[in-house]
């Protein structure tokens, strides 16, 4: 991670991140905002995400039956994506493509319609979003143990919304949210590629420095409580496969704990790269993980994984089973639970540390494959946690003490657990 | 820069048994990407036994004649790597992708489970009741019911048309002994294709390949004949009611071309105006866009080594399935009476042309590139040949292609979700 980063800020506060890959003659910009689902209150929820929707369907300088099109002609990609820090979106195409893409992220930024049409005609495809989430058992869980594990915090509900609010909330709901959160001084835009990098801050002081700034939107105060005792939720769904998952509340990425807790996952559950957007490519090098050990190669589970995802604030440690065909989930909960203990009471040792902080360093590299992924590293981090943190990942790991893992264990104290079980049963 | 100009520019070197190695040095990141495919996929199970490769595939790295399923389990976690061992219709692949100081041991370790795998019985039925969870799973699956079940309508008493991962009984039936004899017979030097790209010289890759793949002496397996498929002539429609699922999907299809149809290109660009271009093509703007009834709706075109198929598939609400359907209907009917517009023709072949660069843009999207221009035939200069190719393509031969498969009348559609009108 050697190679440099300019940061810059244009006079309404857009952060600028700029880091140039001469590899190949491509070009990926990403444009974050703090516009996550845990800003939502009851009744809105989903509207981070529904906003995001929103934005792809034609602004004042873009027609609306162009805005798709609009990168494609050129060869690009494009996306965007919600989740319960941010909202963001960008598009990677040859460097030529830069000023489209610049402009394109401007006009997202400032000048998106809502017309009252579009908004009725998305809320159905979003409801069909949050169907077909549904119907994957693992997902649900997902969903309902997330909301058993916190009842404060605003990241209890799912990104996508409950159901309810998708039907209920307004067009003005919608704009409103755009209006208060879609800031340049809310934002980061970030570029890299084969780009120079002055050259790439003229043309981004050339799109963005007439869109006002605008008054910061309050952040959400709550800080969930601490867990007091262990919550189950069970599911008794007509099904063919059980499911089980065990949360725990952990550290934000800024917090001390963090990479402790992400090498002792490493030593449980193997090492799994820290980009949200392609790590999942990459199936984890776990095969002599402990969990591992214990569900799968003694036939209880088909498969197992952990998540320690980073975030803004404090969020979940998960552990995903899928029990083999006939294994009760009492079973898997019993071998899960004496894992844990194991690693609590007895700690892990100075070779498994070792290994955990190669396969994580391993990680890191395979993060950062293609200036689509370096991007979307720059803006995550700047975003949550400030884009040092992404920086100094590899040190921050390395760092990590065999006494820090032995308090991180600490994470699975039966208190502070929430167990989820799909339970199925035959129609 | 010189990559867009000069193209990929791949090196190609063969082993005297005749395993093939393709190269490419790239610099993004201090890493490589193995990818070792033999020409051994789902095509070689017998009609009595279909998943056989597929679970050869949960087992083979488990154990070598030189190695424990331990020990390859140490070697591959103290790097903080895994695999990917894949099975399509024709092709078996195992995919790494390791950093670049790990590269002669991981292409080792690799190839060693590619040729000398042992299969120990205890590791076996350990990843049998993987698999038979795995196939559980799918039978809970709307979207993977809709489309198996369109394939085995499809390709009735065809290998296109079997489930990979065959059934629960099948399974429980296969005997190390099978799977071994499946080796034997299908995995030798001449069908396999290594891919190696990535942060690492093109000399030090075709160096262990030779060392690794050299002394492999196993004769051609027989030749596997595939039908060609014949075209539906009637409209069918199956349901399968999953009434505990949320949304329903739908799979609707036709067999199309193989890869080495002349109208291939044509094809692609049909395709992707219909159904892919700017979320969905034409599909996605009536289904989704307009009438707001999906949050996915796509084609995909699969030619193959014969006629793969073309598939729309679609999740909706089960209120909406009969309307979806009708939608899906109509965009096929002015398809193919009008064609596609001068716009979408010229959009979606700019779009197909232009982005050859991003579509290379890792280390592992250069190896499985490299992997098809090497199984179809294409030729190492096919991404600078490509925008050529694309540029012949007329409107009216996209025009043909729609009129040669695209028949509502012909089309064979499954309803696999919470929905029971037959």
């Amino acid at each position: 991670m050697a190679v440099p980063v300019t940061q810059a800020a244009l006079g309404n506060g857009l952060k600028v991140l700029v880091q140039e890959e001469h590899t190949a003659p491509l070009a990926s910009v990403w444009c974050w905002y703090k516009a996550g689902s845990k800003l939502e209150r009851p009744g809105l929820t989903g509207v981070s995400h529904w906003v995001e929707h929103m934005n792809f369907k034609g602004t004042a300088n873009i027609p609306r039956d162009q805005v798709k099109g609009i990168i494609e002609q050129v060869g690009g990609s494009w996306n965007g994506y919600t989740w319960i820090d941010q909202t963001t979106y960008f598009e990677t195409a040859t460097r030529d493509a830069l000023d489209r893409m610049l402009f394109i992220e401007a006009e997202r930024m400032a000048n998106c319609l809502y017309h009252p049409d579009d908004c009725e005609s998305e809320r159905t495809v979003i409801i069909s979003e949050l169907q077909g989430g549904e119907n994957d058992p693992d997902q649900f869980l997902d969903q309902e143990v997330t909301a058993t594990a916190f009842k404060a915090h605003a990241y209890r509900h799912p990104t996508i919304g409950w159901l309810s609010d998708l039907q209920t909330m307004t067009r003005e709901d919608l704009y409103g949210y755009y209006r208060r959160h879609y800031i340049p001084n809310n934002a980061t835009l970030v570029i890299v590629g084969d780009v120079d990098t002055a050259e790439a801050l003229r043309r981004v002081e050339h799109y963005f420095e007439n869109i006002p700034a605008g008054e910061l939107p309050a952040r959400m105060r709550t800080v969930e409580p601490e867990q007091t005792g262990e919550r189950r939720v069970t599911i008794r769904r007509e099904g063919t496969t059980a499911y089980l998952k065990a949360a725990y509340h952990a550290p934000a990425v800024g917090d001390p704990g963090f990479f402790p807790l992400l090498a002792l996952d490493a030593v449980l559950t193997g090492a799994k790269g820290l980009n949200l957007w392609s790590s999942f490519r990459l199936p984890p090098a776990q095969r002599r993980a402990r969990l591992y050990r214990a569900l799968v190669e003694r036939g209880l589970a088909s498969s197992v994984g952990g998540a320690l995802l980073p975030t803004e604030e404090p969020f979940l440690y998960a552990i995903s089973v899928t029990a083999t065909e006939g294994t009760p989930l009492a079973s898997v909960e019993a071998a899960l639970l004496e894992e844990l203990d194991r690693v609590t009471r007895d700690a892990v040792t100075d070779a498994e540390l070792a290994k955990a902080k190669q396969q994580l360093k391993a990680r890191l590299v395979f993060d950062n494959d293609s200036v689509t992924n370096i991007a979307h590293q720059l803006g995550y981090y700047e975003t949550i946690a400030g884009v040092d943190t992404y920086r100094t990942l590899d040190r921050s790991i390395a760092a990590v003490t065999l006494d820090e893992v032995a308090a991180a264990a600490s994470t699975f104290k039966t208190s502070n657990r929430t167990l989820g079980w799909f339970d199925p049963v035959t129609a | 820069m010189s990559q867009a100009h000069a193209g990929l520019a791949p090196t190609r070197t063969t082993l005297d048994n005749g395993v093939v190695v393709l190269t490419k040095e790239t610099r993004t990141t201090p890493a490589v990407t193995i990818n070792l495919a033999v020409r051994a996929g789902s095509i070689c199970d017998s009609a009595d036994a279909p998943g056989a490769t597929y679970l050869l595939s949960r087992v083979i790295d488990r154990g070598t004649t030189t190695r424990s399923a331990d020990k390859i389990s140490e070697e591959l976690d103290n790097r903080g790597i895994a695999l990917t061992i894949g099975v399509t219709r024709h092709v078996f692949s195992i995919v790494c992708t390791c950093l670049a100081e790990d590269f002669d041991a991981v292409f080792a370790l690799l190839g060693d489970m590619l040729v000398s795998p042992t299969v120990p019985e205890s590791e076996l039925a350990t990843r049998k009741r993987e698999v038979i969870t795995g196939i559980r799973q799918d039978e809970d699956n709307p979207a993977v019911r809709a489309s198996e079940t369109l394939m085995a309508l499809l390709y009735p008493d065809h290998p296109y048309g079997r489930r990979a991962k065959g059934t629960v009984e099948i399974v429980e039936a296969l005997t190390r002994a099978r799977l071994v004899r499946l080796h034997a017979e299908r995995f030798a030097p001449s069908g396999l294709t290594a891919v190696v790209v990535g942060d690492m010289a093109v000399s030090r890759a075709a160096d262990a390949a030779a060392r690794v793949f050299g002394a492999w002496r196993t004769p051609p397996p027989v030749p596997i004949g595939i039908a060609h498929v014949a075209e539906a002539t009637t409209r069918r429609r199956v349901v399968i009611p999953m009434m505990n699922k949320a949304q329903a999907d739908i799979a609707y299809g036709f067999t199309a071309i193989a890869r080495a149809d002349p109208a291939y290109y044509a094809f692609w660009l049909m395709n992707n105006a219909l159904g892919q271009y700017a979320i969905g093509g034409r599909l996605g703007d009536s289904i989704r866009e307009r009438q707001g009834m999906a949050y996915y709706v796509s084609s995909s075109l699969d030619a193959n080594v014969v006629e793969g198929p073309l598939v729309v598939r679609a999740g909706v609400s089960p209120q909406n399935v009969d309307r979806a359907i009708a939608s899906i209907d109509e965009e096929l009917v002015r398809l193919t009476r009008d064609g596609l517009t001068e716009k979408e023709f010229a959009e979606s072949r700019q779009y197909l042309i232009g982005s050859m660069p991003r579509r290379l843009e890792t280390n592992s999207d250069i190896t499985q590139f490299l992997q098809t221009l090497e199984f179809f035939g294409l030729g190492l200069d096919y991404d600078v040949r490509l925008p050529a190719l694309l540029g012949a393509v007329t409107l009216d031969e996209t025009l043909a292609a729609a009129r040669r498969i695209l028949d509502p009348e012909r089309a064979t559609v499954v309803i696999a979700g919470p929905y029971d009108q037959p």
